[in-house]
């Protein structure tokens, strides 16, 4: 059935209650947080491996035309030094929430003098993106984001969501193939094994999700924070990103090998 | 409330803007009557001429600009930087003296500020301090966008021209004189001084404070006219520099710090110490 309500045009049912972030529907939910939810559903998938000696990430960026720039609209951001952020859904969403994050790590670098703990960061961006949830007159963030760093606590993954809930993770999986990379990573043990290692796997999951039909070209982005690079973070150095794509790759020969065999 | 500090030095005269209900016995509307008072509140006397004059514009004092120049407390002497082939040196010793008192004997008055520039300051060291670390956050912004771009020596000592004259104009200066050295775009020495008007100018020698009197006459004898001095030779001249420096100013310090900057590297030698030579002090009848 069809209404017309004060101008508006809404499905009676649940639907009805979609239109603000400020209602709940009759069984509990507010729409426009699963919404945003499902922008970040649509976007490339990132994983986040927390390892031994550090955490890595890995992101499916999904090139949607031949003419950008190589490395354009990067989806890994660092925070302060020591802090990774890597983002699935709104790009634009996400980059402000970058900043945000920055400034938070500002704001207590000049009232603590040390960098931020990413536990704290985590929490402030959890309760940033919830704030957002709150409102008719603003929209909740249409992206998911994961912080990573290496500290005295070794290493520690976190990730939000536009809910604003926030957990750490061993292991992390957001955007369109997370239930398969979810699967994947869990064949991992990913306590043991290092971050040279990992960064190896991080590139096979991302090869082994892709989905060749749907989206042809994708570029695989690698990032890293851990003992060896001094708990700062970084995009993985040339040589490492290359001979990581060489194993994801040759991974995936042998997959579709063994798969043509059976 | 309205807190009125003056300029220091003197104990503060503090006026307190208080409520007008508050401070009277009875309610009085002077300050809210236009320029001229068309209604006298004692209408019922004779007609005053005298009460009906224009008593001037009822405006409130403007507060800028606002007088609050300082004095600096805890204070570094000199710094002194010279160019050398391929490279840049800057000296500094290691005090802050409280007024006369050599107060604080282990501080560091130079900075690597990112890869590429090293400064050394002049002054009231928290004002040095307090720049220093916005000059951090500036670099670890930098560093996040990870966009190729640097900032360089010439970057910078503008930056620093910039904030320090702004502040000079409002009365409320940064009591420091910077010394910001490194290789500019084209890879060339870049030596460049600011002080805390704001007048900043580049030279192959800077000198900051005191030493400006006493090393520059130094420095440009032995570099004036002559091809770019060696790393070695710059940093004997440096050390000569600095004893002669300790031995002159009086608000001076043994030990002192030597930092180096050439392409690709930076290098902050920290345990540097003036050997004085005081077998002159046996001349004096005072030191028999």
């Amino acid at each position: 059935m069809h209404f017309v309500v004060a101008g508006v045009s809404c499905v009676y049912g649940e639907l009805a209650y979609d239109l603000s972030a400020s209602q709940f529907s009759p069984d509990g939910r507010v729409f426009q947080v699963e919404y945003a939810q499902k922008a970040v559903e649509n976007s490339g998938t990132v994983i986040g491996l927390r390892g031994k000696d550090g955490v890595v990430f890995a992101v499916e960026k999904i090139i949607t035309s031949k003419l950008f720039e190589q490395s354009t609209n990067k989806r890994i951001f660092t925070v302060d030094r020591h802090v990774g952020l890597a983002v699935a859904g709104l790009i634009a969403d996400a980059r402000a929430l970058a900043e945000t994050a920055r400034t938070e790590a500002s704001n207590y670098r000049a009232d603590y003098s040390a960098p931020i703990p990413v536990r704290h960061l985590a929490d402030r961006l959890g309760m940033y993106l919830h704030a957002y949830t709150l409102y008719s007159f603003v929209r909740p963030f249409g992206c998911s984001v994961m912080m990573a760093a290496y500290g005295e606590d070794g290493p520690e993954l976190f990730m939000a969501d536009p809910s604003g809930v926030h957990f750490g993770y061993y292991g992390c999986s957001i955007g369109k193939a997370r239930q398969s990379a979810k699967t994947e990573i869990e064949k991992l043990k990913t306590s043991e094994l290092t971050c040279a290692e990992l960064i190896k796997e991080a590139a096979k999951i991302i090869y082994v999700i892709h989905d060749e039909v749907k989206d042809k070209e994708f570029e695989l982005e690698l990032s890293w924070v851990g003992e060896h690079t001094g708990g700062r973070h970084q995009l993985v150095p040339k040589d490492v990103h290359e001979a990581a794509e060489r194993y994801a790759k040759a991974a995936l020969e042998e997959d579709s090998d063994s798969d043509e065999a059976m | 409330m309205m807190w009125k500090i003056p300029e220091g030095g003197h104990s503060p005269l503090v006026f307190i803007k208080i409520p007008m209900f508050l401070c009277c016995g009875h309610l009085d509307f002077k300050h809210l009557t236009s320029t001229m008072d068309l209604m006298p509140l004692q209408a019922s006397q004779p007609f005053d001429p005298s009460k009906y004059r224009y008593t001037g514009p009822n405006v409130q004092p403007r507060q800028l600009p606002n007088t609050r120049s300082q004095a600096p407390i805890t204070t570094g002497t000199s710094v002194i930087g010279l160019q050398f082939d391929g490279g840049v040196m800057i000296a500094a010793d290691k005090l802050g003296s409280y007024g006369s008192l050599a107060r604080y004997q282990n501080i560091g008055r130079l900075m690597r500020v990112n890869d590429h520039v090293i400064l050394g300051c002049t002054g009231d060291y928290a004002d040095f301090q307090f720049l220093r670390d916005i000059i951090d956050q500036k670099m670890i912004d930098e560093e996040c966008l990870d966009d190729g771009i640097v900032t360089r020596a010439p970057a910078l000592h503008c930056w620093l021209t910039r904030v320090l004259y702004n502040r000079r104009s409002r009365f409320d200066p940064l009591w420091t004189t910077f010394v910001v050295g490194g290789l500019d775009d084209d890879g060339k020495p870049f030596l460049g001084f600011v002080d805390k008007l704001g007048t900043a100018y580049t030279a192959p020698q800077i000198v900051s404070g005191m030493g400006g009197h006493l090393a520059t006459p130094l420095l440009r004898e032995k570099m004036e006219g002559q091809p770019p001095l060696s790393e070695e030779a710059a940093r004997e001249l440096l050390i000569r520099c600095m004893t002669v420096c300790y031995y002159r100013d009086c608000r001076a310090f043994s030990k002192f710090q030597i930092a180096t900057l050439k392409a690709g590297s930076i290098k902050i030698e920290d345990d540097l110490e003036v050997k004085g030579d005081w077998e002159v002090a046996h001349f004096s009848k005072e030191h028999a």
